[in-house]
């Protein structure tokens, strides 16, 4: 065999791969170019001198002064007694786990990456419940318990209400056209629009609900100078503008599932409540878990709310870890915006991963079994 | 050689050309010139900016972009342009405490010959402290003022005579007063008004204000003995009893005000004041001038200014406690208190980038003097909406500015009055001027006073963060090189 059909044979058998080669490189030099310097910038002291600035390797003391030093009340939050709220998110945490790994013994497949992912992940969610529920007492969390807050209940929350609205607009309403058109807009509204429309819809004295809060006895107070109303302020703003997207795309799953089942379940007597958690649910679930992983993964990065809505405030109770990063790369502390922004990739990769492998997979495959 | 009809007729056209252009050269000196200027949000500062830079177009031929950021950005925008080599900003107007981390890198260009040279700036006008101190980095001058700024108090003439008080002269008093006004109708719509108004938003321009307040208990033997560190070793100066007592005022303050008042930028606050919806103030010297807009406000003549109010108390620093005010604790008292008056910000100043090409630096340079000439600034000086207050002698000397701009001649005494007895002050407290103050302030004080005021934090533990935060950053700087920095701005060398 010749060179040139050597060459050919391997041009035929590889053609995929180099087709895509491109591509690849091109999203590995935007990607992982900004990781590694990052990377660098997070273990690195940036200071400005005669000679422009200079990056000073100082090993992990960027990430230990957000675990233990003066960082620590700003990222993992001020430590107090755990409150019976507390114990209550410890003890679902606790139970969440036991499940999974209930479900792990149970499938039969223990592989050994199995079992490390498996730590990695409950490790970290264990890790978690146990910060937030350590700085649950008077609202002094950090930034990271913070960021898990708008991620869990923004996230039902929107799950809840999107899906609701889909299924609603999924049956033969009228005016069905119309109230999807409606519930579709604020996707299309840029977040910081969203998030200064709705701090306009907000104020208390000088906002369009102003008469209706005053005549409620509410005219005097302020939602954000008090930091659970200011993160419940920041999570509805939030799902305002979200809501849509799970909408749109559980109102496809709802409507592209088979019309014969359903009724076919109907001529057997099924009532409206069988169908929907025997066929309908089981049929869009996939979907569903898919959406609140997209949904999980954009929410560990919000941003725009809080900076615009409160500014952080009051005090830090507001700061998502997103935003937390920005105000230490405006002051010019490099390093510890990098140590912020890294900790945030490893908290929002292992909580997703974990949420694709425990949830989103078993709901593929249990519906391609079914 | 022989020239035809045609030929001469195009030397005569091209002669005329090259004479035009000669001439147009002349009359627009800097024509084809783009000057990319950055400043914050405003629209004060933003605002005469843009419209003197309209003028300076037609007189000049170059051209002014004035780009703005939140005031949040504005720092660490201009900076990274610059540091990086992006340079895609000429120059940028900003708080000349900043400056020091320009100069130090060589981002700023030294426009001390070109003010030496420039008869139509003069420079002599300007007030000493800006001239001196705001425009000037180890001797040389880096930045052209077109703002004076001055913390001063603000409060309700009417309201004070009718409850049978004065213009607060120690922080007891602004609390009395504050305390007596609140829920009053101040402006006759029905409702019930604040005692106090006072822009507490974390991430803007909210942080100079407990300065403010702490310096009459921090500084009383003179400038040149600081209000933020202690000028023998840069210890903090802010956990001791004049801190936590500053604190408590504060926080007090909010007993009297609006229920988000921590949420709320001076660009609030002062839309309130104007509004007559808040008996006393604290806030540079806008309120002055905003308060005579005929078109917005609503306490037009009656707005008395005094200089920042002061303590019967100071903080003695060999012993960490308070110590009454006399002659020895406190020889710059005035009857028995402690001013001491804070230079805030220092005043919005232009500054130029050292890498910008020469033509673009000359335009850069002639747009912040004719900005800050008087024939410009003494008008701007009177408007509200521009941000920008008295910063030139002239300015003080005579009143006919300010009544022909609608000032009361009591108003224009008293306004003009504070700010020139903040000027004059001995006791003066100059701004944090070392490098990274931005870090210092902007965001330990910025970040610890945010937390105190929510809540999240006792006085001690707000002490005690804003120590170690600072100490924190002294260390990783150098404390030697932070501490003869400090001295050398406070002329405590």
């Amino acid at each position: 065999m010749t060179v040139s059909e050597r060459f050919d044979g391997f041009l035929d058998r590889n053609a995929g791969r180099l087709f895509i080669l491109p591509a690849v490189l091109l999203i590995l030099a935007f990607s992982l170019f900004p990781l590694i310097i990052s990377a660098w910038l997070a273990v690195s002291r940036f200071k400005i001198g005669r000679d422009g600035f200079t990056l000073t390797y100082i090993g992990e003391l960027n990430f230990k002064k957000l675990f233990t030093g003066s960082q620590q009340f700003h990222f993992l939050g001020t430590f107090s007694s755990i409150t019976l709220t507390g114990w209550l998110i410890l003890l679902v945490t606790a139970l969440l786990i036991g499940a999974g790994i209930r479900q792990w013994l149970r499938s039969g497949r223990l592989t050994v990456l199995g079992g490390i992912g498996r730590l990695i992940a409950f490790g970290t969610l264990a890790a978690l419940a146990w910060v937030f529920a350590s700085t649950l007492q008077d609202g002094r969390l950090g930034s990271l318990s913070t960021t898990l807050f708008y991620v869990v209940v923004g996230v039902s929350l929107q799950f809840v209400i999107g899906t609701g609205l889909a299924f609603l607009c999924a049956q033969d309403i009228r005016g069905r056209s119309f109230f999807r058109l409606v519930f579709f807009i604020p996707l299309m509204v840029t977040p910081v629009g969203i998030a200064y429309t709705f701090r306009m819809l907000a104020d208390m004295s000088l906002g369009p609900f102003s008469p209706l809060w005053k005549a409620a006895g509410f005219g005097d107070f302020s939602w954000a100078a008090d930091p659970w109303t200011a993160r419940l302020v920041i999570v509805v703003g939030d799902s305002w503008q979200w809501i849509p997207f799970i909408f749109i795309i559980m109102l496809a799953a709802f409507e592209s599932q088979p019309r014969d089942e359903i009724e076919a379940a109907e001529l057997d007597g099924a009532g409206p409540w069988r169908v929907f958690r025997d066929i309908t649910w089981p049929s869009v679930a996939p979907v569903a878990a898919t959406v609140v992983l997209i949904r999980v993964i954009e929410a560990f990065k919000i941003v725009d709310l809080p900076n615009v809505l409160t500014n952080g405030g009051p005090g830090i109770a507001t700061e998502s870890l997103t935003l937390h990063a920005f105000i230490e790369w405006r002051a010019l502390n490099l390093g510890g915006s990098a140590a912020v922004a890294y900790t945030l990739l490893f908290v929002s990769t292992v909580v997703c991963v974990a949420f694709f492998q425990l949830v989103v997979r078993p709901m593929r495959q249990a519906r391609g079994q079914a | 050689m022989r020239l035809n009809g045609r030929t001469t007729l195009s030397a005569l056209m091209a002669a005329t050309l090259g004479l035009g252009t000669a001439a147009q050269a002349q009359d627009k000196p800097h024509d084809g010139v783009t000057v990319n200027v950055m400043t914050f949000t405003g629209p004060q500062i933003a605002e005469p900016l843009q419209r003197r830079g309209k003028e300076f177009s037609e007189d000049t031929g170059a051209t002014i972009n004035v780009i703005t950021v939140p005031f949040s950005d504005l720092y660490q925008k201009v900076l990274t342009d610059w540091l990086t080599g992006t340079d895609s900003l000429d120059a940028a107007v900003f708080a000349p405490q900043w400056s020091v981390d320009y100069v130090v890198p060589g981002l700023l260009e030294d426009l001390s010959e070109r003010v030496a040279a420039d008869e139509a700036l003069q420079a002599d006008d300007i007030a000493e402290f800006f001239r001196e101190f705001s425009q000037k980095v180890d001797g040389s001058t880096y930045m052209i003022t077109v703002d004076g700024d001055f913390h001063m108090v603000y409060y309700r003439t009417d309201i004070a005579e009718e409850l049978g008080l004065e213009g607060p002269k120690t922080w007891d008093d602004y609390l009395a007063f504050a305390q007596a006004a609140n829920g009053m109708d101040l402006n006759g719509d029905g409702e019930a008004d604040y005692g106090s108004c006072i822009a507490k938003k974390r991430n803007a321009q909210s942080y100079w204000m407990i300065t403010s307040i702490a310096s009459a208990w921090l500084q009383s033997q003179g400038t040149s003995q600081g209000a933020f560190f202690d000028t023998s070793d840069m210890a903090p100066l802010y956990d001791n009893p004049g801190m936590a007592a500053a604190l408590e005022v504060y926080k007090k303050t909010g007993d009297y005000a609006p229920s988000d008042e921590i949420n709320l930028d001076v660009g609030d606050t002062r839309n309130l004041f104007q509004q007559g919806r808040c008996a006393l103030t604290l806030d540079w010297g806008d309120i002055g001038t905003l308060a005579i807009d005929p078109e917005n406000s609503k306490v037009i003549d009656k707005v008395g200014a005094v200089v920042l109010p002061g303590s019967s108390e100071v903080l003695d620093r060999q012993t960490g406690e308070l110590v009454a005010c006399d002659d020895t604790t406190c020889p710059h008292h005035v009857d028995g208190i402690n001013h001491a008056p804070f230079a805030a910000f220092g005043g919005w100043s232009g500054g130029i980038n050292a890498a910008a090409d020469e033509a673009v630096k000359d335009a850069a340079y002639a747009f912040f003097s004719y900005v800050s000439q008087p024939e410009q600034s003494n008008a701007d000086v009177t408007v509200g909406a521009t941000g920008f207050n008295p910063y030139r002698t002239s300015q003080f000397e005579s009143i006919d500015n300010w009544t022909a701009a609608g000032m009361s001649e009591q108003a224009a005494n008293d306004y003009l009055g504070a700010i020139q007895s903040s000027l004059n002050s001995p006791n003066m407290v100059l701004d944090l001027r070392i490098p990274q103050n931005q870090r210092y302030q902007q965001i330990v004080l910025d970040t610890a006073i945010a937390r105190y005021l929510a809540g999240e934090l006792s006085t001690e533990e707000t002490m005690a963060a804003i120590t170690e935060g600072w100490q924190e950053i002294t260390e990783e700087l150098g404390a030697e090189e932070q501490l003869e920095a400090y001295k050398s701005t406070i002329g405590a060398n």
